[in-house]
């Protein structure tokens, strides 16, 4: 097993992946940009070490820096988390050109992925069910063609394409010229790489993607479904496992396929096939994210496994330790992405100092936490705050787990997304579990209830302001004019030293 | 001492006195018994003829709520007595009302020069942040008396940008 393990990532997966090399007896060894000295995965690790200014581009992503860091440290390997490095295949090359044990996929396995043309291709081969499409780039003319062939509404994509960018749905004909030239320009200034494709458009599809792991012997097993089919802008905001549609016979089928396109590319360590589900549960194979993802807790919840874990000793070159019979699924997981945004504002990015944090707790509560009170969310990076996960022996408790732990959660001093998630676990269809891709922006659409205060409400609102105010100790400017000085509920200050020292968590 | 408090755009009358550990609170003329604690800063424990809520103070760059459970309450608090907050003339709808960034960015537009009248909500100023952008709206109906920035302008978060009366 290695003995230093170097964490190119920051947030909460940093902070993850360090508690993973905690827990198994490796030191850990975080890098930081100039904005994150204060950052949580800097405590948590055993050495740490500043890589730059703030721009990912100079600090994150660079790839002599990271490596400099794990010679000099003398770790043995690099994870990569997800983001950022973590599909680069240059990155993975180099981590092995400097003898460093690069903790995912071999070089090649992210390259044919990383191409989702090529993959395509490969998948073709392979036997792999697909959406009907085009399987390399194409003209505007030969796209038109493919278009024609298959039928309207389209979808174009970018072939080095993710998180959404570059891609376009095309409903007829006239529409094709200008978003097929849209598309081609947004992929080129996003991956600098103007290849697009074509693919038949599934109305209102599921999301829906088997977790993968393969050792590097040869042998390779699913770890069930994750149902995404709630997104916004084709990110993901909620996740569970299992799927509602997914039966033991669609599992069987789906994994299946999956542990082939794993060894048909060659793969190792932990890796993700996904799937639209359309409404008869045709599946079709969308892409393979050759990392471990952000939404791997529910998968962790239901098989009883961890995944970093074994990602690490896969890593190692350790045999899997466990075989496709012994994976059993039990319960019911859903995770939330807290972020620092908006939802009543266009989901405008909300960084600041975070003034308050309350945390939940209790039975069937995990939180990946990459944030404390009093840490200023930094403007540079993507607001993910944490992931809120809630287990249950089944899908109703575990969505009522969920809401009581909603309730249980404040963020104060910026906005997060706390409040969509009451709303979507709310509404019927969600608890129906009767959710497509479609699902989100739907509801996002519909009129919100215009929130009537009830009664009591309001007059709680009411004096607690005014209590606030009397409460508060004034400040050097008088804001607010209280008068009644800081001691004005002396045994309160008391009792609350004394909630502090048995501390949160 | 006595507040004005507006509750999502309604005024109460709030006073409250001292006696021991406990306070007497009248709202709008009546009685009401409460019981308060704070258990840490920002959150109250409060009762209210036997029922329990945990109350927390939510202030950012642009508003304050209170916040209960899953339910966030705008409020706006106004001591009557005090000569300075009569004078910043921040809450209800009387006097200038400012718009403030609520956070860092960049000025792309001005939508409403000054002098222009504008309806509560209408858009004033859109600012960039994170290749964002987002329209800063009119806290009420008034007139544009006060634009403090130009397009092109970066604004830290909390600065004020306009003012409304």
């Amino acid at each position: 097993m290695f003995k230093k393990v170097l964490i190119a990532n920051r947030g909460e997966i940093a902070v993850r992946i360090i508690r993973a090399c905690r827990e198994m007896g490796i030191a850990s060894v975080a890098v930081f940009s100039d904005v994150d000295r204060a950052a949580l995965h800097v405590s948590h690790a055993d050495e740490a070490y500043p890589i730059g200014p703030a721009a990912a581009r100079e600090s994150y992503l660079s790839i002599p820096k990271i490596i400099d860091v794990a010679q000099r440290s003398g770790a043995d390997a690099i994870h990569p988390g997800y983001g950022f490095l973590s599909e680069n295949a240059r990155f993975a090359h180099a981590c092995q050109e400097a003898g460093i044990k690069f903790i995912g996929p071999p070089a090649a396995a992210m390259e044919l992925m990383g191409s989702k043309t090529r993959a395509r291709q490969a998948m073709q081969v392979a036997g792999v069910p697909f959406v009907p499409g085009s399987s390399r780039g194409l003209s505007l003319v030969e796209a038109e063609r493919m278009a024609g062939k298959i039928g309207y509404p389209v979808m174009i994509k970018a072939a080095a394409g993710g998180g959404g960018k570059g891609m376009r749905l095309v409903r007829s004909a006239t529409e094709l010229p200008s978003s097929f030239e849209t598309a081609k320009s947004e992929a080129l200034r996003s991956f600098n790489d103007d290849e697009v494709y074509l693919e038949k458009y599934i109305q209102n599809p599921r999301h829906i993607e088997i977790q993968v792991l393969a050792d590097e012997h040869g042998n390779a097993v699913y770890l069930g479904e994750r149902e995404c089919s709630v997104q916004r802008r084709h990110q993901k905001v909620i996740e569970e496992a299992p799927s509602a549609i997914v039966d033991q016979d669609l599992r069987a089928r789906m994994g299946a396929v999956a542990v082939q396109a794993a060894k048909s590319s060659g793969y190792a360590n932990a890796g993700t096939v996904e799937f639209l589900v359309d409404s008869e549960r045709n599946f079709y194979f969308l892409e393979m994210n050759t990392r471990l993802q952000v939404e791997h807790p529910v998968t962790e919840a239901v098989t009883g496994v961890d995944l970093v874990h074994l990602q690490l000793r896969i890593a190692a070159g350790e045999k899997l330790p466990f075989c496709q019979s012994d994976v059993q699924l039990r319960g019911h997981a859903i995770e939330c992405r807290i972020y620092a945004e908006d939802p009543e504002n266009n989901f405008f990015p909300s960084p600041g100092r975070i003034a308050k944090l309350m945390r939940p707790s209790g039975p069937g509560i995990r939180e990946d936490s990459g944030v404390y009170e009093g840490w200023t969310v930094p403007l540079d990076y993507d607001p993910m705050l944490s992931k809120l996960v809630a287990f249950a022996s089944d899908r109703r408790t575990a969505i009522s787990r969920m809401r009581r732990a909603l309730d249980e959660y404040f963020i104060g001093g910026i906005k997060s997304n706390l409040g969509l998630f009451r709303r979507i676990l709310d509404h019927p269809d969600f608890q129906e579990a009767r959710i497509d891709t479609g699902f989100l922006d739907r509801l996002l659409s519909s009129p919100s209830d215009d929130i009537r205060f009830e009664d009591p409400l309001e007059k709680l609102a009411a004096v607690s302001a005014a209590l606030f105010v009397a409460t508060l100790s004034p400040k050097p400017n008088g804001q607010n004019g209280a008068s009644t000085g800081r001691a004005a509920m002396p045994s309160v200050w008391k009792r609350a030293a004394r909630y502090e020292g048995v501390g949160d968590e | 001492m006595i507040y004005e408090v507006t509750v999502a755009g309604k005024l109460h009358r709030v006073e409250l006195q001292k006696s021991g550990e406990q306070w007497r609170c009248k709202l709008d003329g009546v009685d009401l018994p409460v019981d308060a604690v704070s258990t840490r800063e920002g959150v109250l424990s409060i009762l209210i003829a036997g029922k329990s809520y945990e109350v927390k103070q939510e202030s950012t760059a642009s508003e304050s709520n209170i916040v209960v459970g899953g339910v966030r309450v705008p409020v706006q608090v106004r001591d009557p007595r005090a000569l300075r907050s009569r004078r910043r003339g921040e809450s209800g709808t009387d006097g200038p009302k400012k718009i403030v960034a609520p956070m860092p960015g960049k000025v792309v537009r001005i939508l409403t020069p000054v002098g222009m009248a504008v309806e509560q909500g209408q858009g004033v100023i859109v600012i960039e942040a994170m290749k964002m952008q987002n329209e800063l709206k009119s806290p009420k109906k008034g007139t544009v008396r006060r634009l403090n920035i130009a397009e092109g302008a970066a604004v830290e978060a909390g600065q004020t940008l306009a003012e409304v009366e």
